[in-house]
């Protein structure tokens, strides 16, 4: 046939530099994005400049937070931080997989799998405002006359559970996270355990394996790396989180070995004191936290994005 | 025990309520079907279906796309547990006992009958810790395991090519050799029947007739019941074949049962004869 051509011809030209249009549009952006975020990174140094030349590398192993003498150090504050969100993910991460995998795997739940699903869609919304106002209300107050005791009594030989319990410090944090990142995690990880290819789980229960032994043999490590992807976002989520924190940790800038004992974070520490910073260094400093924030969250999340992708990715070439 | 003094197989559909006339003590039948329905939700998708497995003999499933034959295979280790809102009538009897029975202990029951799956799906272990998975999980000693694994890789063909690299990953073996693998894994824990649904149909012509030969060989020590799409495979490596059909309302029907010489050379409904003639459809 002799028009084919023609028509093929004349639909091909606009189509090619449609494409080079849009491919021009899609690198741009994706430049203009990397730019806004190595802009973001100077504009986050340039104001801490005075304090990382002050402080250098010593910032991050200097306990002293002193804005009469303005010496600062940032130690206290990351210690708060990474204990509050390990004990938000050592609550989080069996529950969260145990949830996950509950809703995964249980054949039962095939009805209410949806409603479900949209209910802790529905909890990874609320604001973290929110969170924290109940908590300092309701958790606190029980944390304080229910839970801490109740600690004290049965595991208080250790260093952990010592003090006089406020209700406000490391773990009642810690619990605020937990409650925090669960949405995630369980969202996460049950996307991953769904990845798992059905005809692996068939393998193994036509071997006459039971459920249980299919969940550990097979399906938890072929899906260990998305796993752990999903724990490492929660991390991120967790180190990040601010005003619920606040709300709860105690604000006092200390490190104590016992739970029950007020502390900081890094964040908490920028947020309720950037009004008040006076001068070059204080303010500095403030910035110097950022930066650290900013760097440790990029890694996690990084990494958590990386480890998903290559789950993703190989679950699919094996599907 | 295995219900014997029944007729041979093939003729139970016709005989079913009438005695067989000569008892033949020497057959075993392993596995059998009695009007069984099958339904996904609403939709049924097996009709009265009604098949009698020899011990130690090769059946044939063959029929259209979508007539329930996997369906049928997957009640004999009750795979369509897996499938929520299926429901099952009829009864399938192993030694005497309804596997459809709610009282079936279905872990015990999938040891006794293996199945082999359409696409090879070895676990992303290695090649030892595959065929291990299920000895494993019975607790036997390592050296028990060590025994079955070399023993299921030498039944499969496979331990030559594999005795050097037992610990490598079993996903780096080619398609064949992943099948191979995949019922090596099913025959270490010692079933008595193997199912098999269209285990062949992703592999190429010489992997194919490696499977075709094994089960040749292997039929000495178990039952094998094999869905094909192939018919030339049914005619080659089965001993007795089924013809299934759907019906008006799409639920699938064994049309005709018997020896697969009988059923390639004299079936006797015409259907089966447009099917394996190819005049079908
Ligand atoms: N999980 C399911 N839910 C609902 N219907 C199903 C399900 N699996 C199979 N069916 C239906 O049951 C009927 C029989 O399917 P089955 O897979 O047993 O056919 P088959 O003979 O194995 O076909 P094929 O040769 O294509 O593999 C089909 O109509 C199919 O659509
Ligand atoms: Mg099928």
């Amino acid at each position: 046939m002799v028009p084919t051509p023609l028509v093929a011809a004349s639909h091909q030209r606009p189509l090619v530099s449609g494409d080079r249009v849009f491919s021009v549009i899609a690198y741009g952006a994706a430049a203009l994005i990397m730019l806004i975020a190595v802009i973001f990174i100077i504009a986050l140094f340039i104001p801490a400049l005075p304090a990382i030349t002050k402080f250098g590398l010593g910032f991050f192993t200097s306990r002293t937070w002193d804005p009469v003498r303005n010496q600062f150090g940032a130690l206290t504050a990351i210690y708060g931080t990474l204990v509050t969100s390990a004990i938000a993910l050592l609550i989080a991460f069996p529950i969260g997989l145990g949830a996950a995998l509950f809703l995964a795997e249980d054949a039962r739940l095939s009805l209410v799998r949806g409603p479900l699903s949209f209910l802790i869609e529905l909890l990874a919304g609320i604001p973290s405002v929110v969170i924290g106002l109940w908590a300092f209300f309701i958790l606190t107050p029980l944390m304080r006359d229910k839970v801490d005791p109740f600690l004290q009594h049965t595991v208080g030989f250790l260093a952990l559970f010592k003090g006089t319990p406020t209700g406000y410090g490391f773990l009642t944090a810690g619990l605020v996270l937990a409650i925090m990142v669960l949405p995630i995690m369980i969202a996460l990880s049950r996307d991953v355990i769904r990845a798992v290819p059905r005809e692996l789980r068939e393998a193994s229960l036509a071997l006459g394996a039971t459920n249980a032994e299919t969940i550990w043999s097979v399906i938890l490590p072929y899906a260990r790396v998305g796993i752990t992807g999903a724990v490492l976002l929660s991390l991120g989520r967790a180190l990040g989180e601010t005003i619920a924190v606040t709300m709860v940790i105690g604000n006092t800038m200390q490190i104590s070995a016992s739970l029950f004992a007020s502390g900081y974070t890094l964040p908490s520490v920028i947020a309720n004191e950037f009004t008040e910073a006076t001068g070059n260094v204080y303010l500095g400093s403030l910035f110097y936290l950022g930066v650290v924030l900013v760097l440790i969250t990029i890694v996690v999340n990084v990494l958590a994005r990386l480890l998903i992708w290559r789950f993703s990715g190989s679950a699919r070439a094996s599907a | 025990m295995a219900v014997n003094g029944r007729m041979t197989a093939w003729t139970t559909m016709q005989t079913e309520v009438a005695p067989p006339p000569v008892p033949e003590p020497n057959i075993e039948i392993k596995l059998d079907a009695r009007k069984v329905n099958f339904f996904y939700g609403d939709f049924q998708a097996l009709h009265d279906a009604s098949l009698s497995v020899q011990a130690r003999k090769i059946t044939a499933l063959i029929g259209p796309s979508g007539c329930g034959k996997t369906t049928f295979l997957r009640m004999f280790n009750r795979m369509y547990d897996l499938v929520p809102g299926t429901r099952a009538t009829g009864e399938v009897l192993i030694d005497g006992h309804n596997v459809l029975s709610p009282e079936t202990d279905v872990i015990n029951l999938r040891r006794q009958v293996g199945m082999l799956f359409q696409r090879a799906n070895p676990f992303p272990k290695s090649i030892f810790d595959n065929v291990a998975y299920g000895p494993h999980m019975l607790g036997w000693s390592k050296q028990r395991i060590n025994e079955v694994v070399e023993e299921s890789l030498k039944d499969t063909g496979l331990w030559n090519e594999v005795k050097d690299r037992l610990r490598r990953s079993a996903l780096n073996l080619s398609g064949g050799q992943q099948q191979r693998l995949c019922l090596a894994r099913a025959l270490a824990v010692k079933p008595e029947v193997v199912l098999m649904d269209e285990p062949a149909s992703a592999l190429d012509p010489i992997a194919t007739l490696r499977i075709e030969e094994l089960m040749q060989e292997l039929k000495e020590r178990y039952t094998i019941v094999i869905v094909t799409h192939n018919m030339q495979q049914a005619a080659r490596a089965s001993d007795f074949t089924a013809f299934m059909l759907m019906n008006q309302k799409r639920a699938g029907e064994v049309i005709e049962f018997g020896p697969t010489d009988d059923i390639f050379n004299r079936p006797k409904d015409s259907r089966t004869e447009d099917y394996i003639t190819g005049r079908f459809g």
